[in-house]
């Protein structure tokens, strides 16, 4: 040091390390230092193209076909195609869209919600959460645009003028819902785009070849790293974390209002807006770690994306789902509180009675779809529980699995709320059973073909994790702390 | 030789950058920056900076979007195509209030995205500072003051004398 810092009065604070007991486990592994990180999360794109990210991605894209495919086949054909028949008119497409748009619930719940929280661990995970979130919404936005069979007119859904003179209706929770939909993809990409400027800026400055050079350099903006600039920055991204998590709960609850404003036993229900987040967060979340487990091995980086974080995703996963599991209940005990004999009948008779301990005990025939619902309590009820426990949550096999079963769960939920309670109307001449063709089968994997495409050019041409931020909350990033150049005992 | 455009300090940690940005803000510079990796607690206090007015701009995109939303509808079920449903009025901002609830967040969203960007007079494909090798560093793991030589008080010599009693182990001129 050319010389010691003259410090005035008001600087004056005294710097001491906090007792080792008090010490939680770093964010980031083996106290790794800003320069450290740069290297590492770029390394990850400025590396050889993986052996295995070529076999995903060819997969992916022969996927994609498939769902493009079976988009045409409808567009040329009708909505024949699928299972639908009376008394069951909104089937796997619909299911199928709630599933993919809670799925991106997560994203905005790590980006926003624990960002206004100040959970630190966030920065880790927050930009591949967003990511997911992005491709998600594409994927439940091609639902409803086909399903609603003549795809030419899909933009009659949004309140452009057109040559009949007829506007929307928006009384409409349908209408809602596109609003809804549409704000939440827009103000995803936009919260996810601000947070890729420093890191873009990064990638940039890194870049050996012109191409990469001009790209990042466009899309970073110019941006310099100014304080002048980070202090607008920080303010814009509050704002936007604000902004996000009304957003976020407002999206599925008017999803869940496409349901709860009819008139139908079973979508008839008040708990609906709130069980219906807690349900998003948790498949969210369940996805997350489907994705994240895997990759901080195969990318090697276990030490930015810790045992701590898998962890405390893990008991965000079962804090979310025992709110589901007490939706559940809460929708049976109404159920049978209300002592509307349609709502009885549909939970006792459509959903819950098996043909072995339920159906017998109260004298019933086992309920049609008994499968689907006892499917769904034991992957969103009892699969979270196992979350309790610490040496689960460290087993990451363990978690890859149980991760799978909270989104196998999380369909059947949805399965469960959509057939059973459309396939037996009230007249029981107009009972029928649902079931797919192999058309929605496709459809509906063709739609992962749709988010690994995108998901896999986001990891090979976008930085996985938010450095900026993961730098930010090392402790050589604090300048009242010894590692970021304070003097412990001498002040600032 | 090129018109120079700042001198430029560089530091290795935010403690002595936070200490120098304090030591140039008390000299009375006007024109100068601090550039980091990443937002430093403090460093806006430390260099006398303001309260963004980012907020504003996210206020009245909101304030937007929730009138755009509640007056569209009105006109579009209520004046232009009136549509009796159910036998309800033809307005309500009861049934209006989820779109324009998802359109005020939508609006405060831009807002505070273009905000940001035009109060940082962003997007900008060039600035003398990219051109400089060292600077590279500043989004990497070194921390940068720059003072440009417009600044009122900025002395060649004054300046640089400065910036070596703050600590800085590498100062050099930026070229225009």
């Amino acid at each position: 040091m050319a010389a010691q810092p003259v410090l005035d009065e008001h600087s004056m604070i005294k710097v001491q390390a906090p007792p080792a007991a008090l010490e939680r486990e770093p964010l980031v592994g083996q106290q790794h230092g800003p320069g450290w990180l740069s290297d590492r999360i770029a390394g990850v794109i400025e590396g050889e193209t993986p052996a295995w990210w070529k076999i995903s991605f060819a997969i992916s894209v022969t996927m994609l076909t498939v769902c493009f495919s079976m988009i045409l086949y409808l567009m040329s054909t009708g909505v024949g195609i699928w299972g639908l028949q009376h008394p069951v008119m909104w089937g796997w497409a619909i299911i199928n869209f709630v599933w993919w748009i809670g799925i991106g619930h997560a994203g905005t719940l790590i980006s926003a919600i624990l960002f206004l929280l100040r959970q630190r661990w966030r920065t880790s995970i927050n930009r591949a959460a967003e990511a997911m979130t992005i491709f998600a919404v594409m994927c439940a936005g091609v639902f409803p645009l086909i399903h609603i069979g003549r795809i030419w007119y899909g933009w009659w859904l949004f309140p452009v003028p057109n040559s009949n003179g007829i506007w929307p209706q928006f009384r409409s929770p349908l209408m809602w819902d596109v609003f809804a939909v549409s704000t939440y993809f827009t103000v995803s990409v936009l919260f996810w785009y601000m947070g890729l400027i420093p890191d873009l800026a990064v990638m940039r400055d890194r870049a050996r070849t012109k191409i990469r050079k001009f790209s990042y350099g466009l899309f970073a903006l110019g941006w310099t790293g100014s304080n002048r600039h980070w202090s607008n920055y920080e303010k814009a991204y509050l704002i936007l974390a604000g902004l996000s998590t009304p957003l976020v709960l407002s999206v599925h609850s008017i999803v869940s209002l496409d349901f709860s404003v009819s008139q139908l036993p079973g979508w008839h229900t008040t708990i609906f807006p709130p069980y219906f987040v807690a349900g998003a967060v948790y498949s969210g979340f369940g996805m997350v770690l489907t994705l994240l487990v895997p990759l901080r091995r195969m990318l090697k980086l276990e030490e930015i994306i810790t045992v701590r974080h898998v962890e405390l995703m893990c008991k965000v996963t079962l804090a979310t789902g025992s709110i589901v599991g007490y939706a559940y209940g809460m929708e049976f005990f109404i159920a049978w509180y209300s002592g509307n004999p349609y709502e009885r009948f549909l939970f006792l008779q459509n959903r819950a009675a098996d043909p072995f301990i339920l159906g017998p005990l109260f004298h019933v025939p086992a309920a049609p779809y008994w499968w689907a619902f006892w499917t769904m309590v034991t992957c969103n009820v009892v699969v979270p529980q196992f979350f309790w426990f610490k040496k689960v949550r460290t087993s990451m096999l363990t978690v890859f699995v149980l991760s799978i079963l909270v989104n196998v769960g999380m369909w059947f939920e949805r399965f469960v709320i959509v057939i059973t309670s459309l396939h037996r109307e009230f007249l029981p001449a107009n009972w029928g059973y649902y079931g797919p063709t192999w058309v929605d089968i496709l459809q509906y994997l063709g739609t992962f073909g749709l988010f690994f495409t995108f998901f896999l050019l986001f990891l090979r041409y976008i930085p996985l994790i938010a450095i900026a931020e993961v730098k930010g909350v090392t402790p050589q990033a604090d300048p009242h702390h010894p590692l970021g150049g304070a003097k412990v005992g001498e002040g600032h | 030789m090129p018109a120079s455009y700042a001198i430029m300090a560089e530091f290795e940690t935010p403690a002595a950058t936070l200490r120098a940005a304090e030591k140039v803000r008390d000299a009375g510079f006007r024109q100068w920056d601090v550039f980091t990796p990443f937002p430093i607690h403090g460093m806006d206090s430390a260099m006398g900076i303001k309260n963004s007015k980012v907020g504003w701009f996210s206020f009245i995109g909101g304030c937007t979007g929730y009138a755009t939303g509640m007056l569209m509808i009105w006109f579009m079920n209520a004046v232009d195509y009136r549509i009796v449903i159910g036998g309800k009025p033809m307005f309500s901002p009861f049934a209006a209030f989820p779109p324009s609830y998802e359109l005020t967040i939508l609006f405060g969203a831009f807002g505070a995205l273009l905000g940001m960007l035009f109060l940082n007079r962003l997007p900008r494909l060039h600035h003398p500072l990219l051109k400089n090798r060292r600077f590279a560093l500043a989004t990497h793991d070194r921390f940068f003051v720059v003072i440009e030589t417009t600044d009122p008080i900025y002395s060649e010599q004054e300046t640089r004398q400065l910036l070596e009693t703050l600590g800085s182990r590498h100062i050099e001129m930026v070229e225009e």
